[in-house]
Order: C-alpha cells, then structure tokens, then sequence
C-alpha cells in the first residue's frame, strides 16, 4: 500500500488519464479547424471556377518543401519519445531540439510566401483583391486565417516542445515519466496532420 | 449500513476544506487553492455576481417597456441592454451554472474520489472564467459602448456595428475555453477516478448528465470559438469570410453559431434535470423510477440535441429537405426530456413525500420545465413557426426552459447543497415562502409573453402598438414581484452562511448517495479511505422511515 495515499502532499498520477485528457483536447482543436474546412468546402462548392484561379497564386514549391519538413519533423518527435524510453537522455534532447529548428525553417518558409503575397498586393483590405471576384476574395481571407492560425499552432508547439526539452534536461521527464513528452508530440503530430489536410486543398486542387 | 463500510471518521478529526487554507490566507488562500470544492465555490460566488447584473439588465429593460415608446432609455441603449443580459445570462450565468459551481464541487465527492482528474486545469478554467467576465465588463466600460447586435452576433450587422462587439466577442471565446476545460476535465474523471466498485450503473444520475454534458462541452464548443474567432478576424482586419459585401454568406454563419448554441442549451438544462433526479428520491423516499431510462435519455439528449440546431433557422430559406429533417428531428429530441419527466413523477407516485425547500423548487422545475418544452414543440412545427418565429413567444418559450428550468434547478441545487457545503442551515420556512413568491412572479413575468407573441409582438423591440400594451404591462409586474422573491431567497441564504444554524449532521435530508457520508463541511480529501461501492443508489426500501430527522 502507498503509505502517502492520506497525506495532503500526496501527488496523484495517472498517465493513462493524461493521455485521455490530451486527447480530447486534441478532438477540440480538430473541430476547432474543423469549422474551417466546413467554411472551406461550402464557399469551394459555390466557388468553384474563382477558387480554381486563385489558388494559381501560390507556389507549390514552398508548399511540398513545408510539408517535408513538417513530416519530417513529426519523424524526430516520434524518436525523441522512443530514445527516452531507450533511457537515451542526450539523444532525446538532440531530436527534441531538431523538431524544434524545423518548426522555425517551417515559419520562415511561411513569412517569405505571405510577405510575397503581400508585394503582389494581395492581403485583406487591399485595392487589389478587393478588385478580384468575390470568390477569390474568400479564397484569400480562408487561406490568411487558415495558414495564420496553422502557423499559431506551429509557434505554440516549438514552445511546447521547448518546455519538454527543458524538463527533459532538468531529468522530469525520463525512462519512467514520460507522458508530458508524449502529450507534447500528440500535439506536434496534430499540427502536422491539419497541414497535411490545408496543403492539398490550398495548393495542390487547382 | 454503508456508513459502517466507509468507516469514516466524524467532524472535528479531519480539518474540513473550508478550515484547510493551504499556502497563503484569505482571499489568496481560495484563488491559488486546487481544491475542487473551493474552485467550486469561487465559481459559484462569481456566477451569482454577474447573475445578479443580468437580473439587472432584466429588470430595465422590462421598466423600459412599461408603456410605449420611450419610457426611461434610448433604442440605443435598449439594443445594447437586451444584449449584455443574454451575453452575461448565456455564458457567464446559466452555461458554467450548475457544473462549474455544484458539478464541481460534488461531481468527485459523488464518485467517491479525492479531486477531479486535473485540479491545476479546474483552477485554469476558472481564471480564464475570470478573465473572460472582465472581456465583457471592459466592452460595457470602454468608449463605443457596449455591443448592440443580441447575444447571437448575426453578421453583417456584428461586422458592421461601431460598439465594442470584439470584446464581447473574445468574453465568448475565452469562456467557451473555460467551458471546454471543465467538460475535458469532467469526462476523463468520471473514466477515471470512479470509486472501486462504481460501475457506470451504479452512478448517481447527477453523474450520468454531467457526463452527458462534458461531451458536448468538449464537441460542441470549439465551433462557436472558430465562429466567434473569425468574426473578430473579419472585424480586426476586413477579411472576407461571412461578410455578404465579400461574397461570405450570412446564413452560414448561422448555421456555424447554432452548430453549438443549440447543443448550448442542452449544456444549460441537462446538468439541472441531474439535479432533479437526486432530489426527487430523497424527498419521496423512493428509489428512483427508471434508472436506466433517465441515464440513457441523459445521452439521447446530448446526442439529439447536437443536430437539430437547423430549427433556429426555418425562416431563412433552407431547402424543403432540411426543414422536414430538422423538424423531425426536433419533436424527437422531446423523447427522452418527456421520459425524464414521467419517471420523475412516477417516482414520486405513492412516495411518503417530504415537501421541504429542494422538493419545492424541483417540482417547480418540472412545471416550468413541461410548459416550456411543450411550447418548444410549437416552434418546432414548421407551419406553426412561421408565425410565432421571432416573436415574444420564443422568449416565453426559452425563458421557461432556461429560467423556469435551469434557474430553477440551481435554486433547487442550492437549497439542497449549501448544507452541506457550508454546515449552516437557512430557514426553511422563509425559503418556501421565496419559492412561492418567485413561482408566482415568474408566471406573471413570462406568460404574457406566450400571448403577446401569438398575437404578433416581435421580440427585441423597442416600441410596440397599443394593443400590447395590457401585456407588457401585467409582464414588468411580474419582473417586480420575481425580483423580490430572489431578494428573499438570496438574503435567506446568504444570511445563513454567517448565522444559520449549525449543522454537523452527514446526512442532512436522509439522502442515500456519497455526499451524505462524508462529514458536514467534507473535509480536505473528502474521503479518508476511498469507499467500495456494492450498492446501486438510491435505495430506499419502499416507503422506508427516513433516518435522518434531526434537522427538520
């Protein structure tokens, strides 16, 4: 018997249930995007010919070169948990650390295509996109909000990892207390898959 | 007796978790404190607050419509009255209601369990509570004035309007994250920190409809925070997503904004009928009729009630399909509410009833409740809505559900509870003559709304013909004498917790779930040994003396 269970500084542990939680936090934010992608294909649906010309605008390119680097990504997260499992601590730091750079390779991927964009004269509110059809105007704002809060999400993930590389450093997180980690990667792998659904519908349905 | 089962120690050897101050004293000691009964409480304590500035709005605006044309504001300042009472009444006073405050406090206790599965996010979604009520004050306070569109942010006119609709906007979206936080938290304690011995049929019914409830928390709520998100985002920087002028679409705006606010409402009445199922059988001391029914109709509303959000919207021009799917759908959802009401009633049925405050105020519940449920069926005929659609009848309508019922049933909740949560008693007889005067009030306020709205007076407005004006005025009567039975009621209550008497009893109402056998106030970890559960709740032999009698 745990002779703690009674004392007031008793911690309470239950990884399983940490693991629920993160995962119904996970449904939320699915739904959360999920609301867009409804947006999404009911304005596609009624738009089609001006969402065909629009999404000409931006460069592929950078999109498959994004998604590389985001699957990649979720690739080092996944290891980072399998080397702390493995007791590997300085490896887990390691990958922790590269996921982290490749968020930012991933933002500064970002920041040239809208501030493009933005020379071309297309952002909300602008002369330009004001003059296009309306339903090039909806492709726009969408992609704008859609990518911007994509690209929150990728923000708060690096700093989340951040944390975990810090705890796993300060020895929190180890071989036998890992689920903060795993959470962590739960979440990186759900700003993965999002992009995995805005990448086609944006650049590759043309 | 169970009792000898738990073993538990009585009062007085374990601080309770009102003595229990943790680091720090006073006020610091219940806003750092992880303790779901405190956090419990610290919800309770500010819901009320912001309650009592939506009875004020309520009480103007009524004054206002007295008598036609102008009586004491501006059309100006009524548009935006009418809106902060339903912002503040909607999300920072009926949605939190009865989980954060009562849910809180004795969803663990009920389930036999030390806290809840995550006490630092509990404590989180109160501060974002907190943060979200001071979003909704700062758009009162700020120049532009307070946002005039109704408490449903309709595009274009939230895009348009000059007053401070972003704040209220982001009050929403930060609530509806508090929201989320005590539905997630919820639905993994009851997964996971259920007592040995507690299968999911051996749950008080409470349990059942705060699970129910935390689901569609968790499903329902990220929809209305995109919604909301992307309505400021249109406002902050002109992007075009549902503004008509951009080639956005209102109606779908609509339909994103009732995606949740329909499931809302279930959010709003399933936790109070949970309150009912636990008082009915005390006070009949009867085990409960129907268990399973009640448990499962508790699922079968949040599953119904998620997709018939549609029948806000039958005027708007939706294909003859989708209203007849959305209608019908609306007369089911009537199903498992009209199946807990019979097994209410039904367990009340030859039980030797003890008509104490609580029993009041739930029966009162289930009156209201029928009236307003029926006159939802009326809405949910598609000719019939034609006419009464937009009308003072919707407003008698969702009144009756949310106050007559949900309202209700925090009153019920409580005078059943605080009890047992302070350890003081009110006086019972003032409580009962409140109930009546507050019963009465509440006819007298809304029922003329029913009438008015048949005939034609649209709600919202204004200004209204002549012909109203024996309706109104019978109506604003009604809101006077509702206003003095809460004064009653609260100032009871209130009073009690400083000076009433002194109860140390663990079952004050001879009640037979969890909460009545741990001592009065619970103690820190409420239960100094987790019990084993081997009965089912609420047994009551038929017609069995109660054993508690001492406080009556």
């Amino acid at each position: 018997m745990n002779t703690e269970e009674h004392t007031v500084s008793h911690v309470h542990r239950d990884d399983i249930g940490s693991r629920m939680g993160m995962w119904l936090f996970l449904f939320t934010e699915l739904l959360l995007f999920g609301g867009m992608f409804f947006l999404y294909s009911v304005y596609r649906f009624i738009n089609t010919e001006a969402f065909h010309i629009a999404a000409k605008e931006l460069n592929t390119l950078i999109g498959c070169f994004n998604t590389a680097i985001l699957l990649t990504s979720s690739l080092t997260m996944a290891l980072s948990i399998t080397a702390i499992q493995k007791d590997k601590k300085g490896l887990s730091i390691f990958f922790q650390l590269l996921t982290i750079l490749m968020a930012f390779g991933f933002l500064v991927n970002k920041y040239f295509e809208w501030t493009t964009k933005f020379h071309h004269g297309i952002y909300p509110g602008s002369d330009t996109l004001l003059s296009m059809d309306s339903g090039e105007i909806l492709f726009f704002g969408l992609y704008y909000v859609m990518t911007g809060l994509h690209g929150l999400h990728v923000i708060i993930g690096a700093v989340l990892i951040g944390i975990m590389t810090r705890l796993t450093a300060k020895g929190v997180i180890t071989k036998d207390s890992f689920v903060k980690l795993e959470s962590a990667g739960l979440y990186w792998h759900l700003v993965d898959i999002i992009w995995i659904f805005l990448f086609p519908l944006f650049y590759l349905i043309t | 007796m169970a009792d000898d089962v738990l073993a538990i120690k009585g009062n007085g050897h374990e601080p309770s978790y009102l003595e229990y101050t943790g680091k720090g004293k006073g006020l610091k000691a219940w806003i750092t404190s992880t303790d779901h009964k405190r956090i419990g409480i610290l919800y309770l304590v500010s819901l009320l607050s912001f309650y009592v500035v939506g009875v004020l709005f309520g009480f103007l605006m009524r004054l206002e419509l007295i008598a036609p044309g102008r009586t004491i504001m501006d059309p100006q300042t009524y548009n935006q009255i009418f809106t902060l009472h339903g912002v503040i009444m909607i999300f920072l006073f009926v949605i939190p209601g009865i989980p954060a405050a009562f849910g809180n406090f004795f969803l663990p206790i009920l389930i036999g369990a030390k806290d809840v599965a995550f006490p630092r996010i509990n404590l989180l979604s109160w501060y974002l509570f907190v943060l979200g009520g001071l979003l909704a004050v700062l758009s009162i306070l700020l120049p532009g004035g307070p946002a005039d569109t109704g408490w449903t942010f309709y595009i274009p006119y939230s895009v348009r309007s000059g007053t401070n609709v972003t704040y209220a906007l982001m009050a929403a979206f930060v609530l509806g994250f508090s929201s989320i936080l005590t539905g997630l938290n919820f639905v993994t304690t009851v997964h996971r920190l259920r007592a040995p011995g507690m299968s999911w049929f051996k749950m008080p019914l409470s349990i059942w409809s705060l699970y129910a409830t935390a689901w569609v928390q968790v499903l329902a709520t990220p929809i209305i925070g995109i919604t909301l998100l992307l309505v400021a985002v249109e406002r902050w920087f002109g992007v075009g997503l549902f503004d008509p002028a951009l080639g956005g679409d209102p109606v779908l705006f609509q339909h994103l904004f009732w995606i949740y606010s329909h499931p809302a409402v279930y959010i709003m009445i399933l936790p109070a009928m949970g309150v009912i199922s636990e008082i009915i059988p005390v006070f009949a001391r009867r085990t409960i009729f129907g268990y399973k029914f009640i448990a499962f109709s508790s699922i079968g509303i949040a599953l119904f009630g998620s997709l018939v959000w549609a029948h806000h919207m039958f005027t708007v021009g939706m294909s003859d399909t989708a209203q007849l799917v959305f209608s019908l759908l609306t007369f089911l959802v009537a199903i498992p509410s009209a199946i807990k009401v019979f097994n209410w009633t039904a367990t009340l049925y030859k039980g030797s009833i003890d008509l104490a405050p609580p029993l009041l105020f739930a029966l009162g519940f289930i009156f209201l409740f029928s009236i307003g449920g029926f006159t939802g069926l009326f809405q949910g005929t598609l000719a019939v809505d034609i006419q009464v659609h937009d009308t003072s009848f919707v407003v008698a309508h969702f009144h009756y559900v949310m106050f007559g019922g949900t309202g209700f049933g925090i009153f019920a909740a409580m005078h059943y509870w605080l009890p047992k949560m302070f350890g003081r008693m009110y006086n019972q007889k003032v409580a009962k003559v409140a109930f009546w005067i507050l019963f009465t009030g509440f006819n007298v306020l809304y029922f003329p709304m029913f009438i008015m709205g048949w005939l034609g007076m649209p709600r919202r407005y204004y200004d209204y013909l002549p012909e109203f004006h024996i309706y109104h005025f019978i109506s604003t009567i009604g809101s006077w004498i509702l206003i003095t039975g809460l004064i009653i009621m609260f100032t009871n209550l209130i009073h009690s917790l400083k000076k009433g008497k002194i109860v140390t009893e663990k079952n004050i109402w001879g009640g037979e779930t969890l909460e009545w056998k741990v001592p009065t106030p619970p103690p820190l970890e409420n239960f100094e040994h987790i019990p084993t559960i081997t009965e089912v709740p609420y047994e009551y032999k038929e017609n069995e003396e109660p054993q508690m009698e001492e406080v009556k």
